[in-house]
């Protein structure tokens, strides 16, 4: 497997890698600083596995509302179904897929999807999926530790921290970047995977990484992009995989994340701690007035 | 009360990671569904973003937190790397306190 990677793959994933242990790292400290204990942050890293949930579950349940952390943590990471259906031939079998199925996060699905041929694919997923969840946990400990040892996390500004890492995480799927399409040169990974690499592992894991926009800079194979996460429409060298829209970025997402954030905040002083969040999601009805054709013409 | 949060996340996240694996030679998911999953994911992190940066509770924050928070978008924006958002972000916050801005 080792061999089947190349070095530019392996120096491409050791970037996101690095990335996401320290966005791991951040969730940790600022899970545990927002009042979980550490083991809840141990093993919200290691059971769950996805950035972007995590942050979220984290603050809802320090908020007082675990109902809305449950819910809202699966509505956020119902998009690895359809990530499980574009990359499940890398999975194998038996035990083996049962075992690869927990590695599945943004990256690894978008570092599997760059590459040409199966056993590519298959070393990418894996080399991708392993490393991220070693560092992951990794970070989220020792950043757990760090956060306890803290302990008010306005001193350090970590309050801070965590809605401008989740903004970066969501900004790729916002603003239509000049080098998105697959047509231009892949950007590199320190400044185009990293911040979308949260998502999430990260991801938030992310959003970006949680909630797709994760571009992953594959070397030979041209730039890859899982865009939407969910959508599954991956373009690969120009041609369009999967079956999403084949559009790339959903020209709603800029409406529906600015509706989303202001119901957010109107609804804060009127109802309980955590359903604002999930008010927003009536922010999808202007998905229906936004045409998807619409990029086809604004790209 | 917490750890069974953390088991039916996990519980379903893995649910979500494995269904679609075996699924995949079955079924295909209708357009609309597969278009409102990820705008779901972003209305969320969207509404998490605002409401985190913004308010405590059910009142604003104050003027340390959105400011930091503005600083750290500003460098998203100008595609710094993560962790120089973060840190930027932290930093300002951080420092308004120190100055006594709250």
């Amino acid at each position: 497997m080792w061999r089947t990677a190349d070095r530019a793959l392996i120096r491409d994933i050791a970037a996101i890698v690095a990335a996401d242990c320290f966005v791991g790292m951040s969730f940790g400290a600022i899970a545990v600083a927002s009042g979980l204990p550490l083991w809840a942050a141990v093993a919200m890293s290691i059971l769950i596995f996805a950035g972007g949930a995590q942050f979220l579950a984290a603050s809802l349940v320090a908020a007082g509302n675990p109902v809305a952390a449950v819910l809202g943590g699966l509505l956020l990471n119902a998009r690895h179904l359809p990530f499980g259906m574009a990359v499940g031939d890398v999975l194998g079998r038996g035990a083996t897929r049962l075992a690869g199925s927990h590695i599945m996060v943004d990256e690894s699905v978008a570092f599997a999807l760059a590459q040409p041929d199966p056993r590519k694919r298959r070393a990418a997923y894996w080399l991708t999926g392993v490393a991220l969840f070693v560092a992951w946990n990794a970070g989220g400990l020792v950043g757990a530790m760090v956060g306890s040892a803290i302990g008010d996390p306005g001193t350090f500004g970590l309050d801070a921290a965590f809605p401008a890492g989740l903004f970066a995480l969501l900004l790729p799927t916002l603003i239509r970047a000049r080098d998105q399409s697959a047509a231009a040169p892949a950007r590199p990974a320190s400044t185009g995977g990293a911040p979308a690499g949260d998502g999430t592992a990260g991801g938030v894991t992310a959003g970006g990484v949680a909630v797709g926009g994760v571009t992953a800079s594959g070397g030979a194979a041209g730039s890859v992009t899982v865009d939407g996460g969910a959508a599954g429409s991956v373009t690969v060298d120009g041609g369009t995989v999967g079956d999403g829209s084949g559009t790339g970025r959903d020209p709603a997402a800029p409406w529906v994340a600015g509706a989303g954030a202001l119901i957010a905040v109107a609804a804060t002083p009127l109802v309980p701690a955590g359903l604002p969040v999930l008010l927003a999601l009536a922010a999808l009805g202007l998905a229906f007035v936004v045409p998807v054709r619409k990029a086809a013409v604004t790209c | 009360m917490l750890i069974v949060v953390i088991l039916l996340l996990a519980a379903g996240t893995y649910g979500f990671r494995l269904g679609g694996a075996l699924l995949r030679e079955r079924v295909v998911l209708p357009a609309p569904v597969a278009r409102l999953l990820p705008l779901a994911a972003v209305a969320l992190l969207a509404a998490l973003v605002a409401t985190s940066a913004l308010t405590e509770g059910h009142g604003f924050v104050g003027v340390a937190r959105p400011a930091g928070v503005l600083a750290g978008a500003v460098a998203a924006w100008r595609r710094l790397p993560f962790i120089l958002v973060v840190v930027i972000a932290a930093g300002t916050a951080a420092l308004l306190r120190f100055a006594g801005v709250n």
